[in-house]
């Protein structure tokens, strides 16, 4: 077990019990300082004395983003003709990696606003992570459908602006439904990411031990001092964010759902569609939380906060999640059967069997029936599992957006107009691009900022002396 | 001693200051001092702690309204703009569809007043709080550092009518905190 240079400045208790397991979200022992301690520690942690594996995967993250500035350099000069889009196949990479990345960032959403509004004591140790892991998911998918524009330049002609032609955008469509989306659930993230982080940046403008960093801590701490009458209405703004957020959530993924389902196109054109995407993002978005969390965990030697209770109720709602999603792949073969319709059952039959029949043999594996593992306890418990699910069902969810968009697209009504959609190293260098990007930000955050929402930490150690005081006097 | 003889032979002060340990002695403290008819007075905790703002003396929380009225105006700015671009400024036949197609507004007229009361929520509490405020006397006491991390504080403020620097110190010293402060201006 690797421990944490302890800071000369501050006080770090050396004995912490590893992990309290599986009933408890905090290890007995702490006060409000030591929270403090233990979680800005990792920040103050100097630089160079950073754990190995951060320096090693910052570096791999940070080559990735310079083969996502070459395919994007690559795709200025040259156009959307590098990538293995064609008529009939116009939407590849580009809308799959989209909906891939939006739906990732809406488990942070979830985690944050949702079970906040639930009273799910559990997700205080993870909210502040899962919402940055929110931003730069979205980051990444904001990214694509402008690449996919043709003329990245103009993007600005998706918004509402007065122009010299008098042009307003088509507010009827679900794309430009998706630009209001999109921008808004960017916007609305940030904020509460940012009002989540007020308070924690206020105690490391009173704790840093170096000038500089008091000074930038203490300029975005807008000087925050903790009042009562702050807090009382600082609670009340962060409530109701939590309430804006969780229709905007449902919202989000609804309108990108719509991107499909609203054309015509066998195995788009379906009602099932928008709850179905919703529970595939929170899905994705769990195992991507799951996929993070445990190698940092352990890294940081966060244990003792990060619990075995934390990873066994993301495991559990993964697997709800997932068997929601499961019910809307038997609900697509129901409809093309039940249809009557022979373009719906063609496209079944097509997606299962044709040539990229082995996407969806693999999509069933691992998004049906691997995650089923998880049912049984001691897997939940075993962390070397759960990370390798996560990792499977990342994979899964990104082969559901691949069968949807490719098996429908490449073979509709006529069979003049079928054609196949193979990508090309720049399609898999731009995802893998973002990929780094994605990490990279992730590697950066957890640096410079606490990744563990401090105040609320507090908040439990307070409610915990209290039951543990009700106790000595019952 | 009287008030102007204090205000003459010291330098403006906010106010006195008390510590304590936790959260409960404090909102304890808090609610000694407002039965005994102190007013300006504010607690500083390092969390958000229940009960402590009704405890001093605060009763209207005004973000709601802010974010409801600011709901309202972004749904209603959100629908009235496509109506004005689809039926007005550029009229133009989608499918047969007539120019107010208002049910295929909703989704858009849905995000803005989520955008509008969202970042309401966060500008209406910090302005009502008067931040971003970059000096602010507390910080003058070297103890108020830990005010953020593990220490909690009661500030009766000089603007209160009952405040007398030798008698408010006294009550103070009398909460069951620690130590007590004078906070400079």
């Amino acid at each position: 077990m690797a421990t944490i240079e302890k800071p000369e400045h501050q006080y770090v208790p050396e004995q912490f019990i590893p992990d309290p397991g599986p009933d408890s979200i905090l290890s007995p022992g702490h006060d409000y300082g030591t929270v403090t301690d233990r979680i800005t520690g990792v920040v103050y942690n100097p630089f160079k004395k950073s754990p190995k594996k951060w320096m090693v995967g910052a570096f791999v993250a940070f080559c990735f983003v310079n083969l996502l500035a070459l395919c994007v350099c690559v795709l200025f000069l040259r156009g959307v003709g590098i990538w293995g889009i064609n008529i009939p196949i116009a939407w590849g990479f580009a809308i799959i990696n989209f909906v891939w990345w939006i739906g990732i960032g809406h488990a942070g959403t979830l985690i944050s606003a949702v079970l906040f509004l639930l009273k799910q004591d559990w997700r205080t140790s993870i909210n502040r992570f899962s919402e940055a892991m929110t931003l730069f998911a979205v980051a990444c998918a904001g990214m694509f459908p402008i690449l996919h524009l043709g003329r990245p330049w103009l993007f600005y002609w998706l918004l509402p602006y007065p122009n010299s032609m008098w042009l307003w955008p088509q507010p009827r469509s679900p794309l430009e439904w998706d630009v209001f989306a999109v921008s808004t659930y960017g916007t609305i993230s940030l904020t509460f990411w940012y009002v989540g982080l007020i308070p924690d940046l206020a105690s490391m403008r009173d704790t840093a031990p170096h000038l500089w960093q008091r000074q930038i801590y203490g300029f975005l701490a807008l000087g925050w001092r903790g009042s009562a009458i702050h807090w009382h209405r600082y609670q009340k703004a962060y409530l109701l964010l939590a309430g804006l957020a969780t229709p905007l959530v449902l919202s989000v993924h609804t309108i990108v759902s719509f991107d499909f389902a609203v054309s015509q196109l066998p195995g788009w054109h379906t009602t099932i569609f928008p709850p179905y995407f919703v529970a595939g993002a929170v899905y994705s978005g769990f195992a991507m939380v799951l996929t993070l969390i445990i190698p940092l965990r352990a890294w940081y030697n966060m244990r003792d906060m990060i619990t075995l209770r934390h990873i066994d109720s993301a495991c559990k709602l993964m697997l709800g999640v997932g068997l929601i999603v499961a019910y809307g792949y038997g609900l697509e073969a129901f409809f093309s059967w039940y249809s009557g319709d022979k373009y719906e059952s063609f496209m079944y039959w097509n997606r299962a069997t044709g040539p990229y029949g082995f996407t969806y043999a693999l999509l069933i594996l691992c998004n049906i029936l691997i995650p089923q593992a998880l049912w049984s306890r001691k897997v939940r418990h075993n962390l070397a599992l759960v990370w390798i699910i996560s990792i499977i069902v990342n994979i899964g969810m990104w082969l559901e957006r691949f069968v949807i968009v490719v098996t429908s697209l490449h073979r509709d009504f006529l069979p003049s107009s079928w054609g196949m959609y193979i990508p090309t190293k720049w399609d898999w260098g731009t995802y893998a691009g973002t990929i780094g990007f994605f990490m990279l930000l992730i590697f950066l955050f957890v640096r410079a900022l606490p990744s563990i929402s401090i105040f609320e930490v507090r908040e439990v150690v307070h409610h915990e002396a209290h039951l543990a005081n009700e106790k000595e006097h019952a | 001693m009287s008030h102007a003889e204090i205000l003459d032979e010291t330098p403006a002060i906010h106010g006195a200051m008390v510590e304590f340990d936790d959260p409960d002695t404090l909102l304890e403290a808090c609610e000694r001092a407002y039965a005994a008819g102190y007013r300006k007075m504010d607690a500083y905790a390092p969390m958000p702690v229940e009960g402590l703002a009704e405890a001093i003396g605060f009763k209207k929380n005004k973000v709601a309204l802010c974010v409801l009225i600011a709901g309202i105006c972004g749904a209603t700015l959100g629908f009235t703009f496509l109506e004005w671009i689809s039926g007005v400024a550029y009229p133009h036949n989608v499918g047969g569809r007539p120019l107010n197609s208002w049910p295929s507004f909703i989704p858009i007229t849905f995000e803005c007043m989520i955008l509008f009361a969202g970042l309401t929520s966060m500008f209406s509490m910090l302005a009502m709080n008067g931040l971003p405020k970059p000096y602010h006397p507390v910080f003058n006491v070297e103890a108020f550092r830990r005010a953020s991390v593990d220490k909690f504080f009661l500030c009766i403020e000089s603007t209160d009518p009952m405040f007398r620097p030798h008698d408010t110190m006294h009550f103070l010293g009398s909460l069951g905190g620690k130590e007590v402060s004078i906070v400079p201006a």
